[in-house]
């Protein structure tokens, strides 16, 4: 570890002070001279046919004035994909409650908003597709030609002979709730053309993506196209899509020439901007009597909404989930089919553990069940058919190539630090005294940091799969540091600076890391699924060895030795063998732009490195959850919760028992609170914080004790990803617990008090 | 369409200010546009997430559920009088130290929160912060080290005597 702030060093961030101050400088609080503000009209309807659109005096832009702008349509490579083409505006039909289909600008947000009342819009309702039993039937409405998105199937090994010589077969089907990420910031965006560019700043997670998306729809070119990211309240995913509001602001900006905002309310984001997960898993285990796992054949269709989603798609989630779902455990012969299908509901994207987090919960509730058919504690089911650490790297039957994975050195760690005999003893006793204790278990693994071969190979071919870094020294010997994946709460101002410190050697306050812009910055893919501290951790390492290299050969020239025999302390290089004869490393960069006589070094101090990974390094863990269940509420607790992880090597212990505790968070409110609620007509519930409900620090346990197994992995550094398994592992962890207080099954999330009763008595 | 406006003179961080406003305004949205607080955030603007929680006459309050004109005479106070990035506060402080924030932008309301509630309650226990912060909806950090910041915060202000 360096102490002075270097890898591995728990320091303070260094983007908190001003964001403590209360300057932050986030979307909506911008302010550019002549700014309007812009305000959507909305579908009131889930699926019906736009008649008319009268503005009655008021100038509201639609469809027809945005005819030549391109629409929201990813693209894919490969089988099964139906695409979907998104107009900003809605164009003819509308598909879900909330989408966008005309646009009004005042010269405040009240101003734009009265004056959004005033429109009127006709519409001639269609039939809704609320679920996926209407979508399925042949004879149901279509919102597109076929409401199917996507289909994928694939198969392992020869699951049918597994399945007919298995004497014990489980069938089971998990259906987990649609969620939303609802980050406390809400989308705001703000689109200015300054005479050179369209400037737009969002505080998206993709920027390079989201330029090239706006390129692409109002046909620019690349520099005339701006994205910058201002500081961003959250982002899990949600933040990583196009969205219509994006686009029509940038169409405004172009048009009009003056600056045009739009701030997302919470209304807006709970029914406009993306959802997540809604998905039924059938799953079919074959095993032995002993417990073994001998196949697996899983079926997942997932409810995604009304369009495919920019750059994502609507394949991510039941994809992702498939990939996952045989997880850290040995099976031979698997095979799933995946089916993505619309219905006239927001549409699904990038939440948080993504795929992982069903495909988890599917397994890890499946794996309980099998404990209990074969009279088995869950840890011993668990540890019957975990990979064995000498088996890595392991190619699963899904496909994936796993590196590493130390689900059994922490699933021994976990139940050690939470000594799992006292608490299953501790268990009982409460049992004779009337009161339901449970303990939950889950495992998993987690591909982090994917480069360019894991989004060519699931066809996902608007995400490029690399990250990128430049390292410029300023003639002060202070370094500025641009990034292609901006961050939305992760600190990366503090753990990339963290990165070049180490390498260069330099106290944390000579480094600062810049906002993302990407007319400064380098291309990227951006921040989502757990791929900073590989991806780009492994560009940043890479620009700053640059530097170091240069910076040798710098300091070599004006001490007059060989780069090979310069060596680094804190802000100096020296001569080996001679700590005399030394430069300070503000010299150095000095150097490099006031050039000393002689021609011996080129100026300039600046490298710029992209860095496309292996297709993927895991992540693992054991979760442990102990909840107890008050069965006149239905109400659950979560008393203790313990986590044991191998996440690699880490930059910042700080971080990451916050990006930990935050998934975790995350995860007991996916399990117990939280559920997109839209009743039989396909009409949102759930549109403000008192119907949505977030976890609060009541529904925290007390403490979450986290360990830290496994080793470094072999990416750059040393890291593997770590932002999303709190939220992978913690639905499934309290769903098992609950299944083990109640001792009855729980195959569907979330368990709210009235689920919980329902559980204890269905007849009621 | 409302658009009456009307004088209001407030006391914002110990300063007296006088703006003109409609009468339909927010105070969180006053505070942000008609005076550059922008400290002040709005995460529901239906009282619930407590991003916007300012203090009024020393006494939290959601910022989005008051309108300007109510804080007519009245005095208040937002994030922007703590301390500054060179100087915070010790709740402040505190925050950064045990990495009780992430995104932030939850942050300056529970900061509010927190300054009333040490003054009115110097030594909580662990299970009143936990109350305390329950009036707060936060995405990112999972709530613990927040609690732990509170904790060391209400020390720091005992041990010093402010």
């Amino acid at each position: 570890m360096n102490p002075d702030g270097g890898i591995g060093a728990a320091v303070p961030r260094r983007e908190d002070p001003r964001l403590l101050a209360g300057r932050g400088q986030y979307g909506s609080d911008l302010r550019l001279p002549r700014m309007l503000s812009a305000a959507f009209v909305r579908s009131p309807h889930p699926h019906a046919r736009i008649k008319a659109v009268r503005a009655r005096g008021i100038r509201a832009y639609t469809a027809v004035d945005l005819r030549d702008v391109g629409s929201i349509a990813p693209r894919w490579d490969g089988d099964g994909f139906r695409p979907t083409a998104q107009r900003p505006l809605a164009e003819g039909v509308v598909r879900y409650v909330g989408e966008p289909v005309a646009v009004v600008l005042g010269s405040s947000r009240y101003e734009a908003e009265d004056l959004a009342d005033r429109v009127e819009v006709e519409y001639e309702p269609l039939p809704p597709v609320p679920d996926l039993a209407t979508a399925l039937r042949p004879e149901g409405p279509r919102l597109h030609p076929d409401n199917i998105l996507y289909r994928a199937a694939f198969a392992h090994g020869d699951v049918d002979s597994a399945v007919r010589a298995a004497p014990i077969l489980l069938p089971v089907t998990i259906r987990s709730s649609r969620c939303t990420a609802a980050p406390l910031e809400g989308r705001a965006v703000t689109a200015w053309h300054d005479g050179r560019a369209l400037c737009v700043w969002t505080g998206t997670q993709v920027p390079s993506l989201i330029r090239t998306a706006l390129a692409r729809c109002l046909g620019l070119p690349h520099h005339a196209v701006r994205v910058l990211v201002p500081d961003t309240g959250g982002g899990f995913g949600q933040k990583m899509h196009l969205y219509p509001e994006e686009v029509v602001l940038s169409w405004l900006a172009v048009r009009l020439g003056v600056p045009v905002q739009w701030v997302e309310d919470r209304r807006e984001s709970l029914v406009a901007s993306t959802q997540a997960r809604e998905e039924e898993v059938e799953v079919l285990l074959a095993a032995r009597r002993d417990g073994t796992l001998l196949g697996l054949r899983a079926r997942i269709v997932a409810d995604v909404g009304a369009y495919h989603v920019f750059p994502t798609t609507a394949a991510l989630e039941p994809l992702g989930a498939a990939q996952i779902l045989p997880g850290p455990y040995r099976v031979d012969h698997y095979a799933y089919e995946v089916l993505a299908v619309a219905t006239t509901k927001a549409p699904t994207g990038a939440y948080r553990g993504v795929g992982m987090t069903v495909g988890v919960l599917a397994m890890e509730r499946a794996m309980d069940m099998l404990a209990e058919r074969c009279g088995l504690d869950p840890v011993d089911v668990r540890r019957r058919n975990l990979v064995p650490e000498s088996a890595f790297p392991y190619r699963q039957a899904s496909g994936l190539l796993y590196d590493a994975g130390a689900c059994q050195e922490a699933l021994d760690a976990v139940c050690r630090v939470a000594d799992y005999a006292g608490l299953r003893a501790a268990q009982r006793s409460a049992r004779s005294a009337g009161r339901r204790l449970g303990l939950g278990v889950a495992c998993y693994v987690e591909y982090t940091g994917l480069g360019s071969a894991t989004f060519r190979r699931r066809g996902m071919t608007e995400i490029p799969g690399h990250e990128a870094a430049s390292v410029r020294v300023d003639p002060d010997g202070t370094v500025r540091v641009a990034l292609s994946f901006p961050s939305q709460g992760q600190g990366h101002e503090t753990t990339m600076a963290q990165l070049v410190a180490d390498v260069l050697r330099l106290p944390l306050d000579r480094i600062a890391v810049e906002p993302v812009d990407t007319q400064s910055g380098p291309h990227g893919s951006g921040t989502f699924a757990s791929r900073s501290s590989v991806a780009g951790a492994g560009a940043v390492l890479a620009a700053a060895s640059r530097i170091r290299d240069r910076a040798a050969a710098i300091a070599g020239a004006l001490l007059e030795a060989s780069p090979q025999d310069i060596e680094w302390a804190t802000s100096r290089l020296f001569v080996r063998g001679a700590p005399s004869r030394s430069v300070a490393f503000q010299d150095v960069a000095e150097a490099a732009y006031r050039l000393p006589p002689g021609g011996a070094i080129a100026p300039g101090l600046e490298a710029v490195e992209y860095f496309d990974p292996p297709p993927a390094t895991f992540s693992s863990a054991a979760h442990l959850a102990v909840v107890e269940v008050d069965s006149e509420t239905g109400a659950v607790r979560v008393l203790a919760y313990y986590v044991a992880e191998d996440c690699g090597r880490l930059i910042n212990p700080l971080i990451v028992r916050g990006q930990l505790l935050g998934g975790i968070a995350q995860g007991i409110g996916e399990a117990l609170l939280e559920h997109v609620v839209y009743d039989e007509r396909a009409q949102p519930v759930t549109t403000t914080f008192m119907d949505y409900l977030l976890p609060l620090a009541t529904d925290m346990p007390p403490d979450v004790r986290e360990v830290h197994v496994g080793r470094p992995s072999d990416r750059p550094g040393g890291f593997r990803g770590m932002g999303e398994g709190g939220a992978i592992a913690a639905p499934a962890a309290i769903a098992n617990a609950v299944a083990d207080a109640l001792g009855v099954q729980v195959t569907r999330l979330p368990l709210r008090p009235e689920d919980v009763l329902h559980l204890l008595d269905p007849g009621a | 369409m409302s658009t009456r406006e009307r004088r209001i003179r407030i006391t914002v961080n110990g300063q007296p200010r006088e703006i003109e406003v409609e009468t339909r305004k927010t105070l969180a949205d006053a505070l942000r546009e008609d005076l550059g607080l922008t400290g002040t955030h709005l995460g529901c603007e239906h009282g619930v997430c407590g991003a916007c929680t300012v203090l009024l006459d020393g006494r939290p309050a959601r910022s989005c559920l008051l309108l300007a004109v109510q804080a007519d005479g009245h005095e208040v106070q937002t994030v922007e009088s703590l301390g500054t990035p060179e100087d915070l506060h010790p709740i402040q402080r505190a925050f950064t130290e045990h990495h009780a924030l992430q995104c932030g932008f939850c942050t300056p309301g529970i900061l509010m929160s927190t300054l009333w509630f040490l003054r009115e309650t110097p030594r909580p226990s662990r299970e009143e912060i936990r109350e305390m912060l329950s009036g707060h909806l936060c995405r990112c950090t999972g709530y613990l080290q927040i609690l732990d910041a509170i904790e060391a915060a209400s020390r720091s202000l005992a041990e010093s005597g402010t």
